[in-house]
């Protein structure tokens, strides 16, 4: 195969790679960006903030959105705070330990330069994000406050309560509505890519389905950015929104675009427990939480006592057994496997038994329970309406998730693909995170790539090509549009007996119990067996009611539930041949002596990314090896 | 459990809609309103029959894509929660549950229970930011605020864009929803210069878009899903007037 893969790190000392990288990209004079138009696909954090940049830069952009206002995306969901290397406590922090605690905590999976860069722009994006009108928390005295969050010693999370990802994304969305009031953004909200369209093999199009009218649309632009979060909902169950989906990085991947990493899936340890089989969705309660809760389990397996009839001594606050120097405040890899563990043992909570206490009671009555209100206020209000049961009385029950993927389509880093002129930002893409994000990373990230990244890395691109003039009457998109035309039409005639639901359901649950929490190679050998056999049934037998040119959502979850089923295989395949365990992907043939993940940096210090072979065909595996020339590969320990 | 669900169906914009009536059988009051509906859609599905169209996403509250109006409440009987967040153990066995789609003139109909809100982002687009291009902040602390007023304009920044004030007036006025965005950033100084600029703007798209006017009937305070109050509608008419009366734009 000939994929080849360029990262494209700048030379010279870490801290000078991003100037220089500036100083050596193309400009473009100001005057002739306007005659370049950009396409985004995506209005999260990172697509939202990378369209208001470019367009307040001059370019032309249409974005792209699936719900029906760019406001909506998931990033709005995002709790508990966003990282920055201000140092605003005095507490020690700096650029090079963001640098450092994101390498560590990312188990050495990520590429250094990335995650330096990500550091040196944290600042500039509270700086930005507060002059937009983010109303962070604040002291007394008027100034930013901050607490910790996992993985850190530090206090370096700026926050909103409950709600920093919905602030940010606000702030976003503003600074976006403001440019499609100067008429520089255009917005079509209700659209799903189904094609990315490629000219003289450069990104140049997309062909998108209009959900309200069902009409399959063109587009043609000089760069693609896809900026469409993860694939989390591939296990059925995860925090995303349920309108999240794989489908543009999948469709990218197969006109070529390296997908990396697809195995590393964060599972988040603290949501709110499953309740039954009707249950469509998991919600996340904030890490933040972590900071004033404290978990624990019985001591004693079995133990079905009411928690308030649990005494002291019969509690095992395990975290901080185990970890004492982070206790409560490990990473959410470690928490989560913790918390199975004490689970595997019998010690779990609650009518299901898989559930363990996070319980308020010590900081209720150390801080007073307006102070815990002020802090995570709507976050109780959220577990209360959806148990039915006060937090300030009783433990919260919490239980893991999945939760957020730092795998996603390879970029280099300029945030290129391997297709020119196709971009990725934010959760879309894998570069910043390695095997496991740490808590108030991913707002950071977003942001990072969309406000201070991109704006410099685009110009770059288009200011050293000849980009050929090419609108929706290129040849190219003719082809496009047609398959997606044909796949609407064969979902539609397929008429079968069973629900695009069911199927989803069917491979989140092989997913889960075969490629979650722990793996192992018997178990992935036989999901790789087990779900193409779903989906030859869910070709032969889906049942998609409804017509193609109204609005409808069996048509749309049928389409994304299509692409799971073929991404899925990916997913289980990389986490098959990466034998090592690391971050949130542990395998069980390699752990320590403690049960913690065992890296082997021998055989597996290197990103893995595939290549499309075709239809049919086993992918190819790439490799770009890490190397790590700042910090020291060691075995994470947060004891 | 059983409950009967009596379901608002509109194919299209243009086309006559009707009540249609579904039972349900609910396995766990710990389900949520929009699970039973996934329930029935399933059933809907598995018979050939097009399934009921509902806007819904994160399921938790934030995203503000969920709507309908259950029993006649925009969200339903929960107070300070969306329809998602809505579980079934607010009902009783045997209940017939009236679910209708957000009804306003600035609101059309999609189909079934979904609307076109599109123009909230429209009346965003005419003043609600602070203009600020990319890069030229100053530092996050160069500006105190004072506690106070980064928590009344936190109150009013948590607005999640439903339109339930909308769909709950009985004049169909945005002006919780305008109120809410010009007091969020008029209560913080780096919203100062643009204070007049964007009330008269927002005001004026709110107007164009055919959303009504207030009457002090506090409708949408009583079933906003973050507990916006009446509130900022004051402060909305206050930096009204001040603006017609003070300013220069």
């Amino acid at each position: 195969m000939t994929m080849r893969l360029d990262a494209k790190i700048p030379d010279g000392p870490i801290h000078e790679k991003w100037d220089k990288a500036r100083f050596d990209l193309k400009l473009i004079n100001p005057a002739n960006k306007r005659k370049f138009e950009v396409i985004v696909v995506g209005t999260g954090l990172a697509g939202g903030s990378a369209a208001a940049a470019l367009a307040e830069l001059g370019y032309n952009v249409k974005v792209f959105c699936i719900q029906d206002s760019p406001r909506r995306a998931h990033s709005i969901a995002a709790q508990g705070g966003i990282n920055a290397a201000k140092n605003y406590p005095n507490d020690g922090d700096s650029v090079r330990r963001l640098f450092y605690d994101t390498i560590k905590g990312g188990d050495f999976r990520a590429r250094e330069a990335n995650v330096y860069r990500l550091a040196q722009v944290s600042n500039a994006i509270i700086d930005h994000c507060v002059a937009q009108g983010v109303p962070f928390a604040r002291d007394y005295g008027g100034t930013l406050d901050n607490r910790s969050f996992g993985g850190a010693q530090v206090s370096r999370t700026f926050y909103a309560r409950g709600q920093t990802g919905q602030q940010l994304l606000l702030g976003a969305y503003a600074s976006l509505m403001r440019q499609v009031g100067q008429g520089r953004v255009k917005v079509f909200p209700r659209r799903e890519m189904m094609e990315l369209v490629i000219v003289d093999g450069a990104a140049r199009g997309v062909v998108v389905r209009d959900l309200v009218t069902g009409k399959i649309e063109s587009h043609a632009g000089h760069a693609v950015l896809l900026a469409t979060g993860g694939y989390g909902n591939t296990f059925f169950l995860s925090t995303n929104a349920n309108s999240c989906n794989v489908g543009a990085a999948w469709t990218a991947y197969k006109k070529g675009a390296a997908f990396a990493n697809p195995c590393f899936t964060q599972i988040h340890p603290t949501c709110i427990p499953v309740s039954g089989e009707h249950q469509s969705k998991l919600t996340l309660m904030s890490e933040s939480l972590r900071n004033d809760g404290r978990v624990w389990v019985p001591r004693k397996a079995g133990d079905k006592r009411s928690p308030d009839r649990i005494p002291e001594e019969d509690r095992d606050y395990y975290l901080e057994r185990i970890y004492p120097s982070f206790g409560n405040l490990v990473p959410r890899d470690v928490a989560s496997r913790a918390a199975k563990r004490m689970i595997d043992e019998g010690k779990g909570v609650g009518k299901t038994g898989l559930a363990v206490y996070l319980d308020f009671a010590d900081s209720i009555q150390r801080q007073g329970e307006p102070v815990i209100k002020e802090k995570y206020g709507n976050l109780f209000d959220m577990y209360h309406h959806l148990t039915d049961e006060n937090p300030y009385r009783v433990p919260m029950r919490i239980y893991p998730a999945v939760h957020y993927a730092m795998g996603g389509l390879w970029v280099d880093y300029n945030l290129m693909t391997t297709i020119p002129g196709l971009f990725c930002l934010g959760e879309a893409n894998f570069s910043d995170h390695g095997g496991n994000r740490l808590g108030a990373s991913a707002l950071m990230q977003g942001l990072g790539d969309g406000y201070f990244i991109i704006p410099y890395t685009l110009g770059g691109y288009l200011g050293s090509q000849k980009l050929a003039k090419v609108d929706p009457g290129h040849p190219a998109f003719a082809p496009a549009e047609a398959g997606a035309r044909s796949r609407v039409a064969r979902l539609l005639s397929i008429k079968g007996k069973r629900t695009p639901a069911s199927f989803h359901k069917e491979l989140g649950k092989v997913m889960w119990d075969k490629c979650g929490m722990s793996r192992n190679a018997k178990g992935l050998g036989e999901a790789l067996e087990r779900i193409p056999q779903i989906r030859e049934e869910f070709w032969k037998n889906v049942s998609v009611t409804g017509s193609g040119d109204l609005f409808n959502q069996t048509l749309e979850r049928a389409h994304r539930v299509a692409d799971y089923l073929e991404f899925a295989e990916l997913l289980v395949r990389d986490a098959l041949e990466r034998k090592e365990s690391c971050g949130g992907h542990f395998r069980e043939e390699s752990q320590t002596p403690d049960n913690e993940a065992k890296r082997d940096d021998a055989n597996f210090c290197h990103v893995a990314a595939w290549e499309h072979a075709g239809e049919g065909k086993t992918p190819v595996r790439h490799v770009e090896p890490l190397k790590f020339e700042n910090v020291h590969l060691a075995q994470r320990n947060y004891a | 459990m059983k409950v009967t669900l009596k379901v608002w169906r509109q194919k299209g914009p243009d086309q006559p809609g009707r009540f249609e009536a579904y039972d349900a059988e609910v396995p766990s009051t710990d389900m949520s309103f929009l699970e039973l509906m996934d329930t029935v859609n399933e059933g809907l599905i598995a018979k050939g029959s097009d399934a009921i169209a509902f806007d819904h996403d994160c399921r938790e509250g934030i995203c503000g894509m969920c709507s309908q109006v259950i029993d006649g409440q925009p969200h339903g009987p929960d107070q300070g929660a969306a329809t998602c967040q809505l579980h079934m153990r607010k009902f009783k066995d045997g209940d017939v549950v009236t679910v209708e789609p957000f009804r306003a003139k600035a609101f059309p109909v999609i189909k079934d229970l979904v609307v076109d809100r599109s123009a909230l982002d429209r009346v965003v687009s005419c003043g609600g930011f602070i203009s600020i291009n990319t890069g030229a902040a100053v530092d996050g602390n160069a500006v105190p605020v004072p506690k106070v007023d980064a928590e009344a304009a936190m109150d009013a920044a948590a607005c999640i864009g439903c339109g339930a004030c909308v769909a709950a007036c009985p004049n169909a006025a945005a002006m919780l929803f305008v109120g809410a965005k010009v007091s969020h950033l008029a209560l913080l100084p780096q919203g100062g210069p643009e204070r007049a600029r964007r009330v008269l703007g927002m005001r004026q798209a709110m107007d164009a878009e055919g959303f009504g006017h207030c009457t002090n009937e506090a409708e949408c305070e009583a079933v906003c899903p973050k507990e916006i109050k009446v509130s900022n509608i004051a402060r909305l008419n206050r930096e009204f007037i001040k603006a017609l009366v003070c300013s220069k734009e």
